[in-house]
């Protein structure tokens, strides 16, 4: 394959600001009737103080209740008219999003921009208990009762100290849910939930002048607010944490995790690529020692972890039965030795390009939905504040090197400097690595 | 710039709903006796395939379960001079997005890779699926991982009740078990059952691809035709058995049971009963009556048991639609103090819709309209067209379906959609099921209508 044959991947866009702050993105894409509309504020689990973790995800729930001229659920008129939503909370940010047919822009943009700038009347004590109740049952339904649920959580609070944002997750500690005031939903939505704080794309089947008509229209009157300022943390890791976590699982797992580079951030696509081609697929070198080849692994998996303040690099390796951890972390070790050693090959840096050439091929497919082109312009927008860094974005990949890729791996894979996690079945805490301190995460 | 000011006093009127032109399909039959349908999807340079081959789970032998799900899995072990890895590599190579599903009727192959892979995605693909190496080395490692995955899903509350509420709905009917199989079937299969059954299936006469993507129908089909033209299928092979949707289920009375989990900090929901095939001319009134009961967030169940209740992070309900009988299942994972009220308010909720408490005519426009208004949105991408179209092929649905659904489904009136749940929902069937803590659940679903609860073991 060739590099010239490959046909331009882009994703053409304008960008205004409108008055108040607000970013307005518009890519238009007229193949199905269909708008999406997209907005993220800047405010994720990141901005939370310890003891209060939880509360950007709780809040994101409260958005679906209702606002002052739509006192009740966001998802019936949308879904009447046909529309799909959803939102999601990370650590960095909180994105909404409607997917409409054509004839229902002026809806979704009449109803985020509704709760946007009048929340709060609609906002009442019952409901917010409600949603508190409904988050603990999604906390247990996706954590606590899920096999190897609460190994992040345990890794997290590992690798950051506790009072970098980062300690925790954005589900956040029970406990903290459960003590949440409905006092603190105002200062929150007025500090954090302001057009200067946010970002919005219209893409799909729509006019770009009309695009930017219709977002003036319904967002412009809203007063900008104050920018929050940015979270700032450092974190560092002197030695090797190694802990143990019991847990209702068959089979034991090592997690590792690594301090690495912020998203985008030199050496974020060369540790991307280490991950796959470490333990991602077939092809990937520890798929084919430990599962392919020695058949003491059941699965093995690594992702870098691209975070807007840091980044880390997480790999985990499931224990075939009667398989040793010990056994499994030489080899984990042993690989990412001859990797940090030698770098990938040329072919596995073919393979890799072509993966990432198709990767954003597909990610033009859709409009709407988490991953699809409007939320990949806000990713753009509000991490780079840049819509156009798609095209860089793909050249991280397509011209990262052999050598980039090793020295990434040998910078910050260091075995000398990491957390490894020993999840086990109950009882079984003498299976871990020699020398873990056990941890109990609830 | 003077700003047209924002009307809140009421949510703005939609506009006409606009049209969209559904994607035209082409069928075609090649000499070796394979359906072929293309679909032109311009949008982005990709291309979908989908082989569909007959018989999934459901033709697995009795003491087979888990063949055609490994058969499905092995297929990508090999083919030629190509290892297991090898096949990876190739693959990664075109940016391919290769998937198998094993449905109960049908295993579908997919692969999606950039238009101009189109022909090196088509010969790996077809190199896969009709002449995979199947060598026992590969077999004996695939076959081992699956035992532990099973061994693993034990601990997963969600895979315990799928396959406990199977075995509860179907008992010993082909349909009764999950694809994955079970770790007595697996342990006792063999290459020469996999050789077999992959003899038997893979054959061009029981199967249909479906080629989507940016390219013109003729270079669509041509593309296929290069690549599984000369396919004949085994010769000699046994003759496939009886479809699983010709054999009729036993009949199943009202019951609950339970299956223990320690310390559990939910309990599990799985509430239904066998109902109707997907070929059921009731299909729409069907959509419609599971989008009011429990089929969308605004749904009467999913309102109650969330919204109201907060007994849990949400509730659906729906078809696990199949050529023959398949289930109404309402799912849901409640907070286990809440248990027993949950499994009441749900098997309230089912009974009422039958006639005590009618779908209102707003309910009804609302379901009506979340159905139709925005189903262009499926047809985004090649690979939602070429899945859509080989659902077609798998329930013998006509081309027109996709242009015709609108109308259908608009067509639904209240008085159906109380006929059909009157007709396909009954409580004196009802079956629940409850993954959770025996402990402390056990006393209070004695409460229930539903009689003593079983006590039923894992079973993997």
């Amino acid at each position: 394959m060739s590099r010239e044959a490959a046909p331009a991947i882009d994703l053409p866009y304008t960008k205004r600001t409108l008055d108040n702050g607000l970013d307005v993105i518009v890519h238009e894409a007229h193949h199905v009737p269909i708008v999406a509309v997209n907005l993220w504020y800047h405010v994720g689990s990141k901005n939370e103080q310890p003891g209060r973790t939880g509360f950007a995800h709780l809040f994101e729930h409260l958005m679906f209740e209702g606002s002052a001229n739509h006192d009740s659920g966001y998802f019936a008129p949308l879904q009447a008219a046909g529309g799909q939503l959803n939102g999601s909370t990370n650590t960095d940010r909180t994105n909404y999003w409607e997917v409409v047919p054509t004839n229902a822009v002026d809806l979704a943009l009449w109803m985020e921009s509704d709760r946007m700038a009048y929340l709060l009347p609609a906002l009442t004590r019952e409901r917010f208990e409600t949603q508190r109740d409904v988050v603990l049952n999604e906390r247990r339904q996706n954590y606590e009762n899920r096999p190897y649920g609460l190994a992040m959580m345990a890794v997290v609070a590992a690798l950051y100290p506790p009072d970098h944002p980062y300690h925790w997750m954005t589900i956040g500690s029970a406990d903290d849910i459960k003590a949440m005031e409905f006092e603190d939903v105002r200062e929150f939505f007025r500090t954090y939930y302001r057009p200067a704080n946010a970002s919005l794309v219209l893409a799909g089947d729509i006019a770009t002048s009309r695009a930017f008509e219709l977002a003036d229209r319904y967002f412009g009157d809203i007063p900008a607010g104050v920018r929050p300022a940015p979270v700032s943390a450092t974190a560092a890791l002197d030695g090797e944490r190694r802990l143990v976590l019991e847990d209702r699982v068959e089979l034991p797992r090592l997690y590792f995790g690594w301090h690495t580079p912020a998203m985008f951030e030199p050496g974020d696509a060369e540790l991307d690529l280490a991950a796959d081609l470490l333990a991602n697929g077939k092809t990937a070198r520890l798929y084919q020692t430990l599962v392919y080849e020695r058949r003491v692994a059941l699965d093995v998996s690594a992702a870098q972890q691209s975070r807007e303040l840091a980044g880390f690099f997480v790999l985990a390796v499931t224990a075939a039965p009667g398989a040793s951890l010990t056994d499994l972390a030489a080899a984990v070790d042993e690989e990412i030795g001859r990797l940090e050693a030698g770098g990938p090959t040329a072919a596995e840096m073919e393979r890799a390009e072509a993966q990432a050439e198709a990767q954003f091929v597909y990610h033009l497919q859709t409009v709407g939905g988490f991953g699809g082109k409007s939320d990949q312009l806000n990713a753009y927008n509000v991490m780079r504040g840049d819509p156009g860094f798609f095209t860089r974005d793909l050249d991280r990949y397509r011209l990262a090197t052999r050598e980039g890729v090793r020295a990434a791996a040998q910078r910050h894979l260091d075995p000398g400097r990491r957390v490894v996690l020993s999840v086990v079945p109950r009882g079984r805490a003498a299976d871990a690595l020699p020398g873990s301190v056990p941890v109990s995460v609830s | 710039m003077a700003r047209e000011p924002v009307d809140r006093s009421a949510l703005p009127a939609l506009g006409p709903p606009p049209s969209f032109t559904f994607p035209g399909i082409h069928r075609h039959v090649l000499p070796n006796g394979l359906h072929v349908r293309t679909v032109e999807h311009t949008s982005v340079p990709v291309v979908t395939f989908v082989l569909q081959v007959e018989g999934g789970s459901g033709a697995d032998p009795e003491t087979q379960q888990g063949l055609a799900s490994i058969v499905a899995d092995m297929v990508d072990e090999g083919t030629g001079s190509l290892s297991a890895i090898d096949v990876s590599d190739a693959l990664a190579r075109i940016g391919g997005d290769y998937d198998v599903d094993t449905g109960a009727d049908a295993i579908s192959f997919s692969l999606t890779t950039l238009a101009r892979f189109a022909d090196r995605g088509a010969d790996l693909l077809a190199g896969l699926l009709t002449r995979p190496s199947l060598r026992e080395s590969d077999f004996a490692r695939v076959r081992q991982l699956r035992i532990d995955r099973l061994r693993q899903m034990k601990d997963v509350a969600p895979a315990v009740a799928e396959r406990a509420f199977l075995r509860l709905l179907y008992g010993r009917h082909p349909y009764g078990h999950t694809a994955l199989g079970n770790e007595d079937g697996l342990r006792t299969l063999t290459l020469e059952q996999v050789s077999a059954f992959h003899a038997a299936m893979f054959r061009p006469s029981q199967s249909v691809l479906v080629v989507a993507g940016g390219l013109r129908h003729q270079e669509l089909l041509a593309v296929g035709e290069r690549a599984f033209g000369a396919w004949t299928g085994a010769v000699g092979a046994a003759a496939p058995p009886p479809p699983a949707s010709a054999i009729a289920p036993e009949p199943t009375p009202r019951r609950i049971a339970l299956v223990h989990r320690e310390a559990a900090a939910q309990s599990e929901l799985r509430i239904g009963h066998l109902a109707a095939g997907r070929r059921t001319p009731d299909y729409a009134p069907l959509l419609v009556m599971n989008a009011v009961l429990g089929g969308q967030f605004v749904s009467r169940i999913n309102l109650k048991l969330r919204e109201e209740k907060a007994y849990t992070y949400g509730a659906r309900s729906g078809f696990d639609w199949k050529r023959g009988l398949a289930p109404f299942v309402l799912s849901t994972s409640v907070h286990t103090a809440s248990t027993a009220d949950a499994v009441a308010d749900a098997a309230a909720e089912i009974e009422a819709i039958r006639g005590s408490r009618p779908v209102t005519e707003r309910e009804l426009a609302h379901a009506k309209a979340a159905l139709t208004r925005g189903y262009p949105s499926g047809f985004e991408t090649a690979a939602q067209v070429a899945r859509a179209v080989s659902q077609l092929a798998l329930y013998d649905l006509p081309d027109s379906y996709f242009s015709d659904f609108v109308s259908t489904v608009t067509a639904v009136t209240a008085d159906d959609v109380t006929r059909v749940a009157a007709n396909y929902l009954d409580p004196a069937r009802l079956i629940a099921l409850v993954v959770g803590d025996a402990a402390v659940v056990t006393e209070s679903l004695h409460g229930l209508s539903f009689g003593e609860p079983q006590l039923l073991a894992v079973q993997m």
